[in-house]
C-alpha cells in the first residue's frame, strides 16, 4: 500500500471523529504553546541584554576599587597602564555620589559620577543633543554636566535643555549634553546618568579616590591580557584582592550566556513535560480507538491488509494528530508572543529553530506514543477481530 | 482448486477441549458452487475460516492451486486472501465511514494498484451487482440487500479464484435473500467458484453440491451429481 493512501485513510479517520481528535491534540497544543512562548521570551530577553552589553563595548575591562584605605592614585598615575601593549586607553570615574538635583521647582535624587573626558566614547554613549565633556572641562574643573534623556525629561519636561542650569547639591552646573533617548526595548538596562568632570567631582565631594578604572584593549584578542594587566595594577595599589574586582564585558557576556542557557533548559524542560503528558494522552486515545475499531481492523485484514498496512495507518494517525496539534500550538504561541511583547514592552520573536524544535518534538511524540497502539492494532488476529462486537 | 486433507482443529475452552474439525478432507474444483451445511457448533465456521485463510489448521494439508499454505506467514496469508479469496459475510462487514465505491476499492488499495486501474475494476464489480448508481452512498444509506451487494462487489473486485460466502442471507428478509442467492448463482454461471456456508437447508439446496458437516466431521457429500440448480 502506498504512503499517500495510508495518509488518506488516517485523515478520514481523524475527520470522522473531529471533536475527539481536537481533544486528543489539546495536550500537544498546550505543550507546544508553552515550549515556544517560554523559549522565545528567554531567547529574546537574552538577545536584548547581550546587545546592550555589547553596545557598551566588548573590548572594555573594568576594575572596581573598594579600598577602605586611601590609594592616593590620581588620573595621571593611570598613564602607566597605557604603556602596556594590550591597552589602548584608560578612563576613570569617581564613585557615584547621591546628590539632589534641582532645576526650577523640579527636584530629583540621582547618583552623580565624575568622569574623564574619554569615558563617554569608551562607553559608546550617544548624544541626543549637545556635546560630551571635553579635556578642557577636566583641566579647568568646570561646572558642566551631561545628563541622560529620562533625567532631562524629569527636570525640564523636554530634552531641549542644553545650556540650562541645574543645581547639584547647591552648586550650579550648565548642561552641555543630553544622551540619546533609550530605545524601548532595553530590557530595563537603562541607568540614570549625570556625568560631571572628574576633577570637579573630586573637589565638590571632597574625595579624590578613584572608583572605576576602565581600560580599553587594543583588540578583541588582547582583552584577556588587558584584564591581567589591570588586575596586576589593582593588586599593587590595593594589596588585598577582596577590595577590588576586575571584570571584562566579555566575561560578563559569557556568564549571561550561561545563565540564560540554564534558564532556557529549565523552562524548556518544564514545558517539555507538558508535551510528554500530551503524548501519553494521544497514546491513551489511540488505544481506545484501536479497541473501538477492532472490527474495522478485522475487516481490513480479511480483505488483504498486511500487518504493516495497519501499523502504518495507525502510526500516521498519531503523527498527523501531533503535527496538527503542533501547528495549532505554534499559532497559539504566536498570539501568546504578541501579547507578551506588549506586556513586557520588549520585541519577542519566535526563531526558526524554535519552530523546528517544536514541530520535530511533535512528530517524535507522535511516533513514540503512536507505535504501541498501532502495533497492538496490527497484531490483532483477523478471526478474533471479525468476531468482535 | 482447493484441497484439504485430514484437517484437524482443536480449541481449548476453559477445561474443555473442543474438536472443531476432526479429520476433514475435501476437494473443490474451480468451477463449483458448493454449500457447506451444518447446525451451529458443527465446525462449519471453523472450516470456512480455514478455507478463507483467516485461521490455520492444527494438522493436515491445505493446498490452494497446488500451493501448500500451511507454512505461510501471516503476511503471505494476507496477500493470499487479498488475491485469491473474496469474502461475503452475514454481517456484510462494510466500513461504515466509507462510501460503497471506497469499500469496493479497499482490497485494490491493499494490492497497490494505481487509481486509474482501481476505478475500472471497482466500476466493473459494481456493475455486476447493479449498484453503480448508488456508489457514492455510505452503507447506512443503503438497504440490507444493497449493502450485501456492495460486499459482493468488494469480493469480486480483485477477481478472486474463490468466493466464500458465510451465511450471506442470514441478515436479510427472505425476498432479499432470494435476490442475493440469484446473484450468487449468476456469478457461478459466469465461472466463479463459490463456497456457501449456511445452516439453512433451503439455502444450501441452491448449490450444485452440498457437504453436510456435523460434530467436526463430514457427514455427507452429495458430489457434483447432486445438482439441483
Amino acid at each position: 500500500m502506498k504512503f499517500n493512501q495510508a495518509l488518506k485513510m488516517a485523515l478520514s479517520a481523524l475527520r470522522a471523529n473531529l471533536g475527539r481528535s481536537f481533544l486528543t491534540m489539546l495536550g500537544i497544543i498546550i505543550g507546544v504553546f508553552a515550549v515556544t512562548v517560554l523559549i522565545s521570551i528567554v531567547g529574546s530577553a537574552t538577545n536584548e541584554m547581550t546587545d546592550s552589553i555589547e553596545g557598551m563595548g566588548a573590548d572594555l575591562v573594568t576594575s572596581i576599587w573598594m579600598s577602605p584605605k586611601k590609594t592616593y592614585v590620581t588620573v595621571d598615575d593611570l598613564d602607566e597602564l597605557l604603556e602596556k601593549d594590550s591597552i589602548k586607553d584608560v578612563a576613570a570615574t569617581t564613585g557615584g555620589s547621591n546628590s539632589t538635583i534641582k532645576a526650577g521647582t523640579e527636584v530629583v535624587d540621582v547618583s552623580v559620577t565624575g568622569v574623564t573626558s574619554n569615558y563617554a566614547l569608551m562607553q559608546e554613549q550617544v548624544l541626543e543633543r549637545g556635546r560630551f565633556l571635553s579635556d578642557l572641562d577636566i583641566e579647568l574643573n568646570t561646572s558642566k554636566a551631561v545628563i541622560d534623556y529620562d533625567t532631562a525629561i524629569d527636570l525640564f519636561k523636554t530634552d531641549y535643555c542644553v545650556g540650562s542650569t541645574i543645581s547639584i547639591n547647591g552648586e550650579e552646573f550648565e548642561i552641555v549634553g543630553v544622551l540619546e533617548k533609550p530605545s524601548n526595548n532595553m530590557g530595563g538596562m537603562n541607568d540614570t546618568v549625570v556625568n560631571i568632570p572628574i576633577t570637579t567631582a573630586q573637589r565638590m565631594y571632597k574625595n579624590t579616590e578613584l572608583s572605576n578604572i576602565i581600560v580599553q584593549a587594543t583588540s578583541a584578542e588582547t582583552v584577556d591580557a588587558a584584564a591581567q594587566e589591570l588586575k596586576i595594577y589593582s593588586k599593587r595599589v590595593i594589596k588585598d584582592s577582596d577590595y577590588f574586582m576586575v571584570y571584562s564585558n566579555r566575561e560578563f557576556l559569557d556568564i549571561l550566556d550561561e545563565i540564560t542557557g540554564i534558564m532556557s533548559a529549565v523552562l524548556g524542560g518544564i514545558a517539555s513535560i507538558s508535551l510528554l503528558v500530551g503524548g501519553i494522552g494521544i497514546m491513551n486515545i489511540m488505544l481506545v480507538s484501536v479497541t473501538e475499531r477492532t472490527r474495522e481492523i478485522g475487516i481490513r485484514k480479511a480483505i488483504g491488509a498486511k500487518k504493516m498496512d495497519i501499523l502504518v495507518q495507525f502510526v500516521i494517525e498519531a503523527v498527523v494528530l501531533c503535527i496538527a496539534g503542533g501547528l495549532l500550538g505554534l499559532l497559539l504561541g504566536y498570539a501568546g508572543i504578541a501579547i507578551a511583547s506588549q506586556l513586557m514592552d520588549m520585541a519577542v520573536s519566535m526563531s526558526l529553530s524554535t519552530i523546528m524544535l517544536a514541530l520535530g518534538f511533535s512528530v517524535a511524540v507522535g511516533l513514540v506514543f503512536g507505535i504501541y497502539p498501532a502495533n497492538k492494532a496490527s497484531n490483532l488476529r483477523p478471526i478474533e477481530a471479525l468476531r468482535y462486537e | 482448486m482447493i484441497n484439504l486433507q485430514n484437517i484437524k482443529k482443536t480449541y481449548v475452552m476453559g477445561e474443555n477441549v473442543v474438536h472443531a474439525l476432526n479429520d476433514v478432507s475435501v476437494s473443490i474444483n474451480k468451477d463449483e458452487f458448493v454449500s457447506i451445511v451444518g447446525p451451529s457448533g458443527s465446525g462449519k465456521s471453523t472450516l470456512m475460516n480455514i478455507i478463507g485463510c483467516l485461521d490455520i489448521a492444527d494438522e493436515g494439508v491445505y493446498e490452494i492451486e497446488g500451493q501448500n499454505i500451511m507454512e505461510y506467514t501471516e503476511n503471505q496469508l494476507s496477500t493470499l486472501r487479498n488475491e485469491k479469496i473474496g469474502f461475503i459475510f452475514q454481517q456484510f462487514n462494510l466500513l461504515m465511514k466509507l462510501t460503497a465505491y471506497e469499500n469496493v476499492e479497499l482490497p485494490l488499495i491493499y494490492q497497490g494498484l494505481p487509481a486509474s486501474k482501481r476505478k475500472v475494476q471497482v466500476i466493473n464489480a459494481l456493475e455486476k451487482v447493479n449498484l453503480v448508481d448508488r456508489m457514492h452512498h455510505r452503507p447506512n444509506e443503503l438497504s440490507g440487500g444493497q449493502q450485501q451487494r456492495v460486499a459482493i462487489a468488494r469480493a469480486l473486485a480483485t477477481k478472486p479464484s474463490l468466493i466464500l460466502a458465510d451465511e450471506p442471507t442470514g441478515n436479510l428478509d427472505s425476498h432479499t435473500g432470494h435476490e442475493i442467492m440469484e446473484l450468487l448463482r449468476d456469478l457461478h454461471r459466469q465461472g466463479n467458484a463459490i463456497i456457501l456456508i449456511t445452516h439453512d437447508n433451503d439455502v444450501a439446496k441452491q448449490a450444485e453440491r452440498r457437504i453436510h458437516i456435523i460434530d467436526g466431521k463430514i457427514d455427507s457429500d452429495s458430489g457434483r451429481e447432486g445438482a439441483l440448480v
